[in-house]
Formats: structure tokens, sequence, C-alpha cells
């Protein structure tokens, strides 16, 4: 098929940006969207112009390094990861906006790559349980009730994209930030440090410049894991929970 | 021990391109791991290992390269224990790391299922699944550890399957016939990197871990013979920094990547290890390459990666193609008796649970014989019609539902309706630089952990058994043995001008500099795909003296035409993602040549690889263990100069050789 690309084109941080418009033809259904692009940077190179840029990697829609917004959705018009859309989702003569994620909190690097460090330092403030290599007592000393297990570990599903910041009106990281809190907070491993983890978890997405949450609920629906909305309203009980406690 | 040169004589190896006329040099062995029962090796040695004070690690400085399981864990624990960690990955974030892709499982020792499970029992299946070419006193130490493995990621609150006591649940993988491996849904690798990315982003927020993201190593320094540093660029600004340190870690993953088309990331490379055997660190048994039996077949020429699915699906999905070549009906009109389970049928007692290397082998096989089915004939199905009915659809949803997802996102095919159309790929590599017993390379202070080693495996790592390696040497090896290096090689501070430094930085510059400046027609990816074609046709699953020799005299030539052609548009000082690929693809242009050289020198079948001289009147690998029971380490002497063979002579004391067999 053959499309009309209008890509966002940006050399650096500093750099204004614009999109730029591309001609692509021989485009197959099968072709994932970023082995579509992969076709329009071999031909930019043929051309001597300078690939777009974008991240990308395990291409299985596990890794979480890919994500751009399509026709101004994050991840495009399937509920997935970009690596695993694919070209039979659009039809010949198509026009196709492709941009970066756009947010305060995740600064243009180049093109369509954009520093979504702001999530890592969220996860160093208390997104993790203290249980230094070593000191772990033995698995089955401590059961876990399967529907704990499972609400855990469909939080824990969270890939880290970014698409649930892209896709808020606000730039809020409170999909992102819940997921975590609540796979933790759900586990009796995960219990000592309740009430830290939700308050040092939202101090630091504060302080990163991330919006503040209206329950708009765009979050969830681009999220390509499924991270449930309630997720939001489940770390907002942790934090008053928390908050009382003092 | 016979000459194994006995093989390849000099005579015979005169004709042969000038790269394969290596010499044989002294032989190599490890002389860390303690005399004394198998068994209390792990123990002696670490207690024979001499430790450094508290107070005085954080003195020390160890740069961690890679964020995966092994070095993500690595990181974490070392900062733990007190060292001064700085770390690297060129992904934007630890948490990327490829180890994030593996969906099976992760065995451990449990007997959490009284099925006759042991740590001996995983520790035989692990030498065995390897057809004998791994070093017992390794694999002994990595069973032992996976039973700590699993409590470690428990209490970091891995969500693993649980039953509905709240105890652990278990499955089977291939290979062996205990259910040992440890899940979480399709995301085991997911859920175990992200327990150790926690851990490690702990230590960074806590300031023991200094993070370099979008980092990417290019050179070691080797300052007095002893591993001192790293010469690495800033993927962003694209500057050329030094680290210098006490001790470096690899844990920079396997080289699959060498085929172009692996189930890897795109962006897995080869470059810090081999950067590191040109800087003296010998590379071990690079033809063992693995090929995973139940890939997404390929659609096409644009095709930029492969999807690997979980093998986990053979527990309950029945392999089968059409008994009649040529058959072409769609697969529900093909009656039950026109099918062939071959699987089932040539391994009666493993099914379809044979190891990984016969399965993708039999796929190969019945697909030469024109049974394959899908575009080309490049597949075999994965039938789940009879889990579907003895189970139930919500069961089979609960145990695979992603893999089911995933298959159906990519292909457009229901496989609840349609059985899935699989075949092999390749995934994972065995081979990787020659470390010791403490995990040490050849170079002093130098070491490699994880996928990037060759030591456990040895010709075939059986499922699961990939993330306990990872962990065990990240975890629990790495963090007890550098101790002993540090406290046993005290040194001062590495001057930032000595000459090491300079000359490693150099290299990299004109490196750069040249593929930037070459400005000539060819993309990376061109020759990167070039090379990938000619690896799988030639070094892929079935290999032959004819076709190694081809790839043997191409390689140099298509070397060459890299180094005239390569065309890198940009520059050196921003994001720059052609110039990363130009560069990681020419060390893959030299990989190859030794991978080629290492298949072509092991005239026997064994594990993964398979040399189609060697092998039983059923087609059966065989292997040659008077000529091969050895680990080939070797040494290189510069690009595409002939390498020197260092052999590791392999003792079996409790594992007996035998022909495996899975019938």
């Amino acid at each position: 098929m053959r499309l009309t690309l209008r890509i966002w084109r940006q050399r650096g941080p500093e750099d204004r940006g614009a999109m730029a418009t591309y001609e692509l033809d021989g485009i197959a259904p099968e072709m994932s969207f970023l082995e579509m692009l992969d076709t329009l940077n071999e031909e930019l190179a043929d051309r001597g112009e300078e690939p777009v840029a974008f991240d990308h990697d395990c291409r299985e829609g596990i890794c979480g390094a890919c994500g751009v917004v399509i026709d101004g959705q994050a991840h495009g018009p399937e509920p997935t990861t970009t690596c695993q859309l694919h070209m039979r989702h659009f039809s010949d003569g198509d026009t196709i906006d492709v941009e970066p994620w756009r947010a305060a909190a995740f600064p243009v690097v180049k093109d369509l790559v954009v520093d979504r460090s702001a999530f890592d330092r969220i996860i160093g403030a208390g997104g993790y349980v203290t249980a230094p290599t070593g000191s772990a007592p033995e698995a089955h000393s401590t059961p876990v009730p399967k529907d704990a297990a499972d609400t855990a570990f469909e939080h824990a599903e969270c890939i880290g994209c970014g698409a649930c910041v892209a896709a808020c009106p606000n730039g809020s990281a409170m999909l992102f930030t819940s997921a975590k809190v609540n796979h933790l907070n759900s586990l009796p491993q995960g219990a000592p440090e309740r009430e830290t983890r939700v308050l040092d978890m939202v101090d630091q997405m504060d302080t990163e410049g991330f919006g503040g949450c209206t329950l708009a609920g765009e979050c969830a629906t681009a999220c390509p894991k499924d991270i449930p909305l309630p997720s939001i309203a489940a770390m907002n009980r942790e934090y008053l929970r928390a908050v009382r406690k003092g | 021990m016979p000459d194994a040169a006995d093989h390849t004589t000099q005579a015979a190896r005169a004709d042969l391109p000038p790269y394969a006329q290596y010499r044989v040099g002294e032989p190599i062995a490890d002389t860390k791991a303690p005399s004394g029962p198998v068994q209390e090796q792990w123990d002696t040695r670490r207690f024979e290992a001499k430790l450094v004070n508290p107070a005085n690690r954080r003195k020390y400085k160890v740069l961690v390269v890679g964020t995966g399981l092994a070095g993500g864990a690595a990181g974490a624990t070392l900062a733990e224990q007190g060292y001064h960690v700085v770390q690297f990955c060129y992904q934007d974030s630890p948490r990327r790391a490829h180890s994030i892709a593996a969906q099976g499982g992760i065995n451990a020792a449990k007997n959490y299922r009284n099925d006759g499970d042991s740590v001996h029992r995983l520790f035989y299946d692990t030498v065995k699944g390897g057809d004998f070419r791994a070093r017992e006193s390794n694999v002994r130490r990595l069973a032992q550890i996976s039973v700590e493995i699993i409590d470690q990621c428990v209490a970091q609150g891995v969500p693993f399957a649980r039953e509905y006591g709240g105890l652990l649940d278990t499955r089977s993988f291939g290979g062996v016939q205990v259910s040992r491996t440890f899940y979480a849904r399709g995301q085991t690798g997911q859920q175990l990197l992200l327990g150790a990315y926690q851990a490690l982003s702990r230590q960074i927020a806590a300031g023991a871990v200094e993070m370099h993201p979008r980092t990417e190593m290019l050179d070691l320094i080797v300052v007095d013979g002893r591993a001192r540093g790293i010469v690495a660029r800033d993927l962003v600004t694209g500057r050329i920094e030094t680290h210098l340190a006490d001790a470096v870690v690899l844990a920079t993953g396997g080289y699959g990547n060498v085929f172009y088309l692996s189930t890897n990331a795109k962006n897995s490379n080869a470059t810090a290890i081999w950067r590191a055997h040109r800087r003296g660190a010998h590379f071990a048994n690079p033809c063992f390459t693995q090929i995973h039996p139940t890939c997404i077949p390929r659609s096409g020429d644009h095709q930029s990666k492969l999807t690997l699915m979980s093998e986990s699906l053979r527990n309950d999905g029945r392999i089968w193609v059409p008994k009649q070549a040529g058959d072409t009906r769609p697969p529900a009109e093909i009656p039950e008796d026109e099918r062939d389970y071959y699987l089932e049928r040539r391994y009666p007692a493993f099914g379809n649970l044979v190891p990984r290397d016969i399965a993708s082998r039999a796929a190969k096989s019945v697909c030469d014989e024109g049974r394959g089915v899908g575009p080309g004939g490049q597949g075999v199905y994965l039938d789940f019609a009879d889990a579907l009915a003895r189970l139930g659809r919500p069961a089979v949803e609960e145990k695979y539902g992603n893999l089911f997802e995933m298959y159906q996102r990519i292909t457009a095919e229901d496989p609840y309706e349609v059985p899935m159309r699989i075949y092999p790929a390749i995934h994972y590599t065995m081979g990787g630089l020659w470390v010791d017993y403490d995990l040490q390379t050849t170079i002093p202070g130098l070491f490699a952990i994880g996928e990037a080693n060759f030591s456990d495996h040895g010709a075939n790592r059986l499922g699961a058994s990939a993330l306990m390696q990872g962990l065990a040497d990240g975890y629990f090896v790495v963090p007890a043995t550098l101790g002993d290096y540090l406290a046993r090689h005290p040194h001062d501070d590495v001057d930032p001008d000595h000459p090491a430094v300079h000359e490693a930085v150099g290299e990299v510059t004109d490196r750069l500099y040249h593929l930037l400046s070459n400005n000539g027609d060819r993309s990376p990816d061109s020759f990167h795909r070039e090379l990938g074609e000619l690896l799988w046709e030639d070094c892929g699953m079935a290999r032959s003296e004819e076709s190694l020799r081809k790839a043997l005299e191409r390689i140099p030539e298509l070397r060459r035409e890299f180094w005239e052609r390569i065309r890198v548009p940009g520059s050196g000082t921003e994001l720059n993602q052609s110039l990363e690929k130009a560069n990681r693809v020419s060390d893959h242009l030299e990989l190859a040549e030794l991978m080629c050289l290492d298949a072509l020198h092991r005239t026997e079948s064994c594990g993964g690889h398979f040399r189609v001289e060697s092998q039983s009147e059923g087609g059966e690998a065989e292997r040659d263990d008077d000529a091969f029971s050895y680990a080939a380490a070797w040494e290189f002497t510069g690009s595409g100069a002939p390498p020197v063979l260092h052999r590791e002579h392999l003792a079996f004391e409790h594992v007996h050789p035998t022909q495996r067999s899975y019938k």
C-alpha cells in the first residue's frame, strides 16, 4: 500500500521541531508499524537524508521502549504497543500523523525519542521491597492467597512505556505509579513498606512535573497492558490510609 | 586425551581460507573450583574466598555493563554489599534489558511437587541436556543456587503463579521429567527482571549505583594485564567517555543477533564481549547457538525480527504436519489419520517435550520433506484442539492467554480456532566469553555473567534455565567471587592519561570516524541482513564442511565490502541510530567468522551444533567424545587473522556421558 506520513522531526531538545511529510510505497499489511518506519528510514538513507529516530528494542510488546502517537492516539488505533501494531489496520492511501509522546515530564530527545527517566526515579523513590540479596526466607514460609497474587500480577504487567502519560490531557503519571504501588502493596512481602512506598512515590511523581489526575480515563484506554483505571482509586485509598496513619 | 587437531590436520587446513588455518595453543583449565566432592565445592569456594572489609568496600569501584537479569542482579547486590557500582545500559532505562522478554519460567530444584526432583537431578538434567559439553562444577553450583533464587525473588515481591492454597505453582519444560519450572503467566522474564530492576533502583536512589542509561560500551581498558575500565559512548550526545575502576563485569547478553533475524531485541549486540575478546578475553564455543522451536514463522522480506512463543506451549499443544507432502488443505480438513504427530511418534517418552535442538531439527526435516505448512512451507502446526477439549477454554486461557493474544495480533489468526504455525528461530547463544569457576575471563579483573559467558549450558540450554543462570550469576556467584579478586589484588588508581587509556579511546574514535566519513552506498542493515542470511544458510540448524568453508570464504569479502561501502548519515555528536547499528555490525562481521571456524573445527554434532557429517542412520546427532570432550577457547590474534585454539578438557565424574536419548 501507499501511505503519506507526517512525522515530527526535531534535531534535539533545544530545536523547535516541525512535522515533515514523506510519501511511502510498497508497504505490506503484514508489516509492523516499526517495520514500516524501518522501510522509510532505509529509503531516507538511500536519498542521503537522516533517518527518523525512534525508540524500540524487543519488538514483542514487552520492553516498553517503543511508543509514538499515531493519528493523535498513543500507540495508535489498536490496544497494543507500537511494535505490535500491524499495517493491516491501515488502508492504502492513508495519511498517518506520527508524533512523540507529548508531556512536560517527557522532554523530546530527538524526533520521536523522549526522555522517560522520570519513571525510573518514581520507582527509585519506593517501587521496591527492601530485600537485600541473601536475606530471603524460604519461599513457602509466607503463603500468598491466589487472588492477592493475581491482583499483584495484573498491576505488575506495566511495561513503563509512558502511553498513559501521553494519552492523559494533564500529562499525569497516576496510572503508572498506581500500578507499581498496587503490585507491591497487594502482597504480604510489600506490607512493611506499604505506607512509605505510596507517600514517597506520589511525592516523586509530583516533583517530576507530571500533571494531576482528573479521572479522564484516557490512560487506561491507551494502556497496552490493560492496567485498569480503578488502579488509581486503589492508590488514592492507599495514600489516604498512609496519611491518616501519619 | 587424543589431539582433536587429528581431525583437521595441518595439511587438511592448508587449503582453507587463511583465517581458518588456526593454531592449537596450550590447554586451558579452570583453577578456581576447589578440589573435593562436587556438592561441597561452592561452599568451600565461598569459605576460601578472601573478603573485603565492609568499611573498605566503598573504596572499590566496579563497572557493571548491562542491566538484564545478570547485570541488574549483580549491580544491586554489589551495591548492597557496599561496593561503589557504576552501571551502564544502552536502553533508556535499565528496566528494558532483553531478559524482559523471557516468557516461560525459571527452573529450581525445590521439589515442591514431590516428584523426585533434587539438586542432583537438576544438575544431571542440565549436564545431559547440554549434551556433555558443560563444566560439571559450574552446573552443580547452578543447581544448588537455584533454590535460593526463588526465595530471593519471592521476597522481592515477584508475583509468581500460585495455587489456591497460596503456595507456588510449577510446570514442566522440555528435556526433563519433573515439574520444576516456576512462572508468572507468560511473563516470567519480565517479572524477574522488574524484581532486579527495582532492587537496582533502590541502590541508584541511595547513591550506591551510578547509573548511565543510553550509554554503550565500545572498548575495554586493560592496564598491566588487568581490566581497569571501559570506553563508552553517550548515545544521546555522542560523547566518548572513559570510566576507570578496580574491576569490570560484563553482563551484556549473547550474540544471537549476528544472524540478523533472531528472537533477540533489535539492539542486542555483541560489541562489549567482542571488544573484550579483541583485548585478550578468550571466546569459547561460539558455534553453540540455540534455535528455539516455537517461534512465529516469518511473513516476508521486511521481517525485522522473530517472535518467540514460550515452549511451555508444548506442554499442552501437539505438534504435527500432514503425512502427505504438498498437502495444502486447511488444517481442519485434514483427518486425524492423515496427520503426523512426528515428535510423539519418534520420541514416545518425551513426545512434544523433547529438548529444543531436537524439536527444531525435527521441524526442519519435515519441512525439508515438503510437509511444512503456511507460506513457503516453512512452518509446522502447534495444535491446542485436544487441550481445549480436555481442559476447557478458561483453563487454557489462564495458562497461555497472553501468548495466544500475541500470536493472534501478529498473524491475524485465532489459535483457539486454528492451530498455531511455528518454525524454529535463533534464540540463545550458549557460547560466550570463557570464564573460570569464579566467572572471571582470561583477563584478570574482567568477569562475564549471564548469557555473555559460555559456562553452564554446554552445547544446548534447557528451557527455563537462562533466567536461572542469569540470576545465579548476578545475585550469588559474582558478588562472592569478585570480592575475592578485589581482596587479593588491591591496586592504585589508574592514571587517566595512561597510554592504554589513550590507545582504547583512539581506536574507538578512529572506527567511528571511519564509519561516519566513508560515505559509501550501503546501509548497516543491508550488510546485517546479508550476513544473517549467509549464517542461517551455512551455519544455522545444520552445518556441513562445505557450507562452513563457503561461509569462511564469503565473510572476509563481506567485511571488506562493509568497510568500503558503508554509509552512515548524520554526525557523531548526537543521537545517531545508524552509527550505533553500523558499529555493531562491524563486530558481527568478525564474530561470525569465528563462529563458522569453531563450527568447522568441531566435526562432531552436539546439542545445538549439528554437523550433517556426524549423525546416526536415524538422523540423530552423534557426539564424538574421544575427540571433542572439551570447550574450545579461542584467542584473538588480529582482525581476520587465524586465532589460537585453547582446549579446556571436560571431565565427567558424576554424570556419565551417554548419547542423549529422549525416546
